[in-house]
């Protein structure tokens, strides 16, 4: 099947014709719904455009950016994101791990709690911030009244109008939703691993400590890289879970919410559009140093 | 020493069911209260609220800017769908298949689109509808989901195809069938699962975007569901009118729960599928 290896017959070269025919509209689409506003986002950066009359612009060259990062909004937007994004992807994974191990367990009723896993994460991100704003919520919520009941604090607290508490939360509601999808995932590779190699661990005597680190984790290693990658890029834009918990206050604005704010509430598309950028730069160069790190640790393995 | 460590997973157990589900549980618990009842005492929560009070429902049910939001997310759910699945599944099959020059290419532009963050385009976006006469209509937030959905289609697909013996293909050339039809006759009916995982995958994801749907819209017409939650507002412009937000949040979630618990066992081997290619 490996074509360039001998000459392509005449049944080849027509298949490989129709075969671009049938490429050719997915590719269209992507250029017009992806490529052009990509290209269009670049050259709006350059511009002062506002948002009322994208049309009339000048190019202003790198102002945009100068001002970008000499911008305190920014900045700390920038900071926040990567707050939120290693305290989540790690509780996430180690959340996940654990319960995916609880999963994968023999017991009755297992069938159910992974249907019940399936649950946080088949609600709308936008659902489930509003109802755990409502639960959040200083005087009606539930998570006052079950920690107070707990005495694990003494009176109710203003989740998401207290500076960190905010972020807390926000943390919180994405790892609630977040950890039974990596739970899944780790689970799949978890039951690739054949039930042999824990019994021969057994018989050479290994407690659960140690087939967990030779056994289990060496299976499992792969897909956690793959998650934490994923995981990682979805943090870094976060939006809706943000703006619909603290549209952004009590310092939870995000790189993405901070990013709308510019474009939509003040109308400058220009500067809205080199924030866009200068996001994804950073996301760029995050994948990318993912993408070496497993790339090296595939040589070393 | 086992029944100890029984009782410990048991609790253990329950302790994790609790935390996953209690939340949903809660959702419907005040969705099915008067407004009354739970504002009634500031700082009184009633666990078990009875009996069930089903005017939130009827309010949020009865208000035409809901249903109209409903409407909305049907029509652009279900023509991202369409539009990502025919022509995704296509140019799938021919990666997958046919000898395409340039395929590696193409599946790095694909993914690469898949990992960039939707902020990136916003603005261009936003220009970009506005310059074809598609900001505000559902057909420009149909057009803007395809960079969520589209690729990830490919992806998932062209890695089914890739593992569907070839023998039936092959007999369809041998009957002089060209390569189109061959697609749509014979590989297509045969690729029907994995349309099925990919294609709820996508449709979650299209019912569930926010950014795109909040930005690109202004008004009932075109308004999505997520949208309408999110900026949900009741008769009096001081009160959240948090039961009815919950009753509606209900009414959208439960469907896709049924759908996602239906198809379990396909949605996480698509999952898996398209995280681990992917």
């Amino acid at each position: 099947m490996s074509p360039g290896s001998h000459r392509p017959t005449g049944l080849e070269a027509r298949r490989a014709r129709a075969g671009a025919g049938m490429v050719a509209p997915a590719l269209l689409l992507v250029l017009v719904s992806a490529i052009v506003p990509l290209l269009r986002t670049v050259w709006l950066s350059f511009t002062d455009a506002r948002l009322a009359n994208p049309g009339a612009h000048s190019f202003i060259g790198f102002d945009n950016y100068r001002l970008l990062l000499s911008d305190p909004e920014f900045g700390s937007a920038v900071v926040t994101t990567l707050r939120f994004t290693g305290a989540s992807v790690l509780l996430e994974i180690l959340f996940g791990l654990g319960l995916a191990l609880l999963l994968h367990q023999r017991y009755r009723g297992r069938g159910w709690m992974r249907a019940a896993a399936l649950v946080p994460w088949a609600i709308p991100t936008v659902v489930s911030a509003q109802l755990w704003k409502f639960m959040l919520n200083d005087v009606y919520g539930v998570a006052n009244d079950f920690l107070v009941r707990l005495h694990l604090i003494e009176e109710p607290l203003a989740w998401l109008a207290t500076p960190g508490l905010a972020l807390a939360s926000v943390i919180v509601v994405d790892v609630w939703k977040t950890t039974p999808f990596i739970a899944l995932l780790i689970l799949g590779a978890l039951q690739a691993i054949p039930e042999e190699l824990y019994e021969a661990a057994r018989i050479d005597g290994a407690g659960a400590v140690r087939r967990f680190r030779h056994v289990t984790l060496p299976h499992v290693a792969p897909i956690l890289l793959v998650a934490v990658l994923f995981r990682t890029l979805d943090a870094l834009r976060i939006f809706d879970t943000i703006y619909v918990l603290t549209l952004g206050a009590f310092g939870t604005e995000s790189m993405a919410t901070y990013n709308r704010r510019l474009l939509v509430d003040f109308m400058d598309l220009g500067y809205g559009a080199a924030c866009s950028l200068l996001i994804f730069v950073i996301v760029g160069v995050v994948s990318a140093a993912y993408l070496l790190l497993f790339a090296r640790r595939e040589v070393v393995t | 020493m086992k029944g100890v460590r029984g009782l410990g997973r048991v609790i253990g157990l329950g302790l994790v069911a609790v935390l996953l589900l209690f939340p949903l549980y809660w959702m419907i618990a005040i969705s099915l209260q008067s407004p009354d009842r739970v504002f009634e005492t500031p700082g009184r929560v009633d666990y078990v609220p009875w009996p069930p009070d089903v005017h939130s429902y009827a309010r949020v049910l009865g208000t035409t800017s809901f249903l109209l939001a409903l409407r909305n997310s049907c029509i652009v759910a279900g023509g991202t769908l369409t539009l990502a699945l025919a022509l995704g599944s296509m140019a799938a099959y021919a990666l997958a298949r046919l000898g395409v020059r340039g395929r590696r290419v193409m599946l790095a532009l694909l993914l690469a689109m898949s990992m960039f963050p939707q902020i990136a385009i916003l603005g261009g976006l936003f220009a970009w509808l506005r310059t074809l006469g598609l900001f505000d209509t559902h057909a420009g937030l149909i057009l803007s989901y395809q960079t969520v959905v589209l690729p990830f289609t490919v992806w998932v697909m062209h890695t089914f195809f890739k593992l569907l013996p070839p023998d039936l293909e092959d007999a369809a050339a041998l009957d002089g069938a060209g390569p189109l039809r061959t697609f749509w006759s014979v590989v297509l009916p045969l690729a029907a699962p994995g349309l099925v995982s990919t294609g709820l995958l996508g449709f979650i994801a299209a019912w569930n975007e926010f950014l795109f749907a909040l930005t690109f819209t202004t008004g009932e017409t075109t308004r999505t569901v997520p949208v309408a939650i999110a900026l949900f507002r009741g008769a009096s412009p001081h009160e959240i009118p948090w039961t009815e937000i919950l009753a509606a949040s209900v009414v959208v979630s439960v469907p896709l729960l049924g759908l996602v618990l239906f198809f379990q066992r396909r949605l996480v081997e698509g999952l898996t599928a398209g995280a681990i290619k992917g």
